[in-house]
């Protein structure tokens, strides 16, 4: 389904500032695979995301959805293919428009626009009766301005913007961070229903360790721009969080002693 | 005092095609683009140069329309294919322009008077000119307002707005946000070039340095619309627009009724344009100053 080949990225280039986001990272999801990505700040789970959306470039490397490299493909013509819900509740939709039109605007994902009307009123009712199992009232609010919804409100019509029509891919990029614990409970249990729902194949990052487990059918920890915990199936189902936290130091130490040989 | 007001309302609804034209680039795609003080010459300017060698003076202004939408492409592209900020490119086109004006007048002015304009039609039939002017402009403007009111609402119109709105979703919606800006600033500019022809005409010449300060008067014109009129609905908003540019007019000609130096006209419009700009801001700041006084009171 997705194959990432060895990419590479590198930010600042040649600066003081440069930094390897991601080394010589390989990945293979299959069909209907629901991966959380877990790591910590500067992991490099997020530039994963974004190389594989599209909106930064890989220095080396290739990424093939579906069988087709699009590697150099741009980031709104990959966006036919992929769902994507982003960590900032403002950035997955269009505040001075209305739920309605948001919804259109999604609906046309990867179709070619035209001058036909933005939005028609059969659209209208099937928004409506996709909006009500969110159980938030919007299907009542259809013509409201975004903006005057609440971030989990906006996460939740993100989520549902971003498989409204359904993509070959889900990302989800820490979207229930910025978000309190309650709602952020509401959303993701919303997420899982989605994508159990259509069969997505989904890729979620977080930087919660429950989440990460308790969601998905595989997990992948990232350090340092590397994949260094590949764990599916049985395996992590019976997965508990001092696991992961035992896995972490473990990891971290193989690393911290491979570089203290480096420079001595 | 009628003639006053009348004249007002006829150079209001020709400067308020140009505030549709600034209201697309400042408000709908979120950039201020300086373009049109070029844009609006080189309609003037080719209007001009039309209609002086004896061509029809409404294919005059469909031209002009073609030549401003061609000055909003060359804003364009500087900004999304060369990456060059919304601002800078829209001064580039500008400066350059001027010289492109130059060029298509042959000499700095043309004059227009006795020939046949737009309007001629209507002073014909016995209509005074600025009655004539009136009639045109209010033809143009309900017509541009159903037409973009239309525009806007379709699939294309739609992803333009959600571009000024929040780029990021937009690409995320497979929408390539470079075309967006593109056709907005092309729409833009043209209409900004359509109102310098219509405006030439009326006043019966073009002049190489008429644009001075549009901008700020499309932004005026933009925010006092807003203010007074401001309504959500958009095609409301668009009637706003218009009636904002006809106040702007009265408010002007009635400032140099009061007996205001005309040389001084731009920076009364520079100044009201600040001001309405930073009201919000101050605003905000002396509610939190009356606050924390107020909670100062209490602890006291």
């Amino acid at each position: 389904m997705l194959k990432i080949n060895e990419i590479t990225k590198t930010f600042n280039v040649g600066t003081v500032n440069e930094k390897t986001a991601l080394r010589n990272v390989s990945l293979s999801i299959e069909e209907g695979e629901f991966i959380t990505v877990i790591g910590g700040n500067g992991s490099g789970k997020s530039t994963l995301l974004n190389c594989v959306a599209g909106v930064y470039s890989v220095d080396e490397g290739s990424i093939i959805i579906d069988n087709t490299d699009v590697t150099n493909v741009t980031e709104h013509k990959r966006a036919a293919v992929l769902g994507r819900v982003f960590q900032d509740p403002m950035l997955g939709t269009a505040a001075n428009m209305g739920i309605e039109e948001n919804l259109a605007l999604a609906l046309r994902r990867g179709q070619r626009r035209g001058l036909k009307w933005g939005i028609s009123n059969k659209e209208r009712e099937m928004y409506r009766n996709l909006l009500k199992p969110l159980g938030l009232g919007l299907e009542d609010r259809l013509s409201t301005k975004v903006g005057l919804l609440s971030g989990g409100q906006r996460q939740a019509l993100t989520l549902l913007m971003s498989t409204l029509k359904k993509p070959k891919l889900l990302l989800l990029d820490e979207h229930t961070a910025a978000l309190d614990p309650k709602t952020a409970a509401t959303v993701l249990e919303i997420s899982d229903r989605i994508v159990r729902e259509n069969k997505l194949t989904t890729l979620m990052v977080t930087h919660n360790m429950r989440d990460a487990i308790e969601h998905g059918t595989r997990l992948i920890m990232m350090y340092e721009g590397e994949i260094v915990l590949d764990i599916r199936g049985e395996e992590k189902s019976k997965l508990s969080v001092e696991d992961l936290l035992a896995q972490f130091e473990r990891v971290r130490g193989e690393k911290f002693t491979s570089d203290r040989a480096l420079l001595s | 005092m009628l003639q006053v007001v009348a004249g007002a309302v006829s150079l209001g609804l020709l400067w308020a095609v140009m505030t549709i034209g600034v209201y697309i680039t400042y408000r709908i795609l979120d950039v201020a683009d300086l373009t049109v003080e070029g844009s609006i010459v080189l309609g003037a300017a080719i209007a001009a140069k039309m209609i002086s060698s004896g061509m029809n003076p409404v294919i005059g202004v469909a031209l002009a329309f073609v030549g401003g939408m061609a000055a909003g492409l060359v804003t364009g592209l500087l900004h999304t294919k060369l990456k060059i900020p919304a601002l800078l490119s829209g001064i580039l086109t500008m400066i350059a322009l001027y010289s492109v004006n130059l060029r298509v007048m042959g000499k700095a002015n043309i004059s227009l008077l006795r020939m046949e304009t737009v309007y001629t039609f209507f002073t014909d039939l016995g209509l005074e000119s600025v009655y004539a002017v009136m009639v045109v402009g209010f033809i143009c403007v309900a017509a541009l307002v159903c037409i973009l009111y239309w525009f806007f609402g379709t699939e294309i119109g739609c992803s333009i707005r959600a571009t000024g709105n929040n780029p990021q979703m937009v690409r995320a919606q497979g929408v390539n946000t470079d075309n967006t800006i593109i056709i907005g600033l092309i729409i833009s500019n043209g209409l900004v070039a359509m109102s310098g022809a219509l405006i030439a005409q009326s006043q019966g010449f073009a002049d190489v340095q008429m644009g001075i300060g549009s901008i700020v008067i499309g932004l005026a014109s933009v925010i006092i619309g807003e203010v007074l009129f401001g309504k959500n609905q958009f095609f409301l908003r668009l009637t706003s627009l218009v009636l904002g540019a006809i106040t702007y007019r009265i408010i002007i000609a009635f400032v140099l009724k009061l007996g205001m130096p005309a040389n001084d006209l731009k920076l009364f419009t520079a100044i009201t344009v600040a001001i309405a700009l930073s009201t919000p801001r101050i605003k905000a700041s002396f509610n939190q100053y009356r606050k924390t006084k107020k909670e100062a009171k209490k602890v006291a």
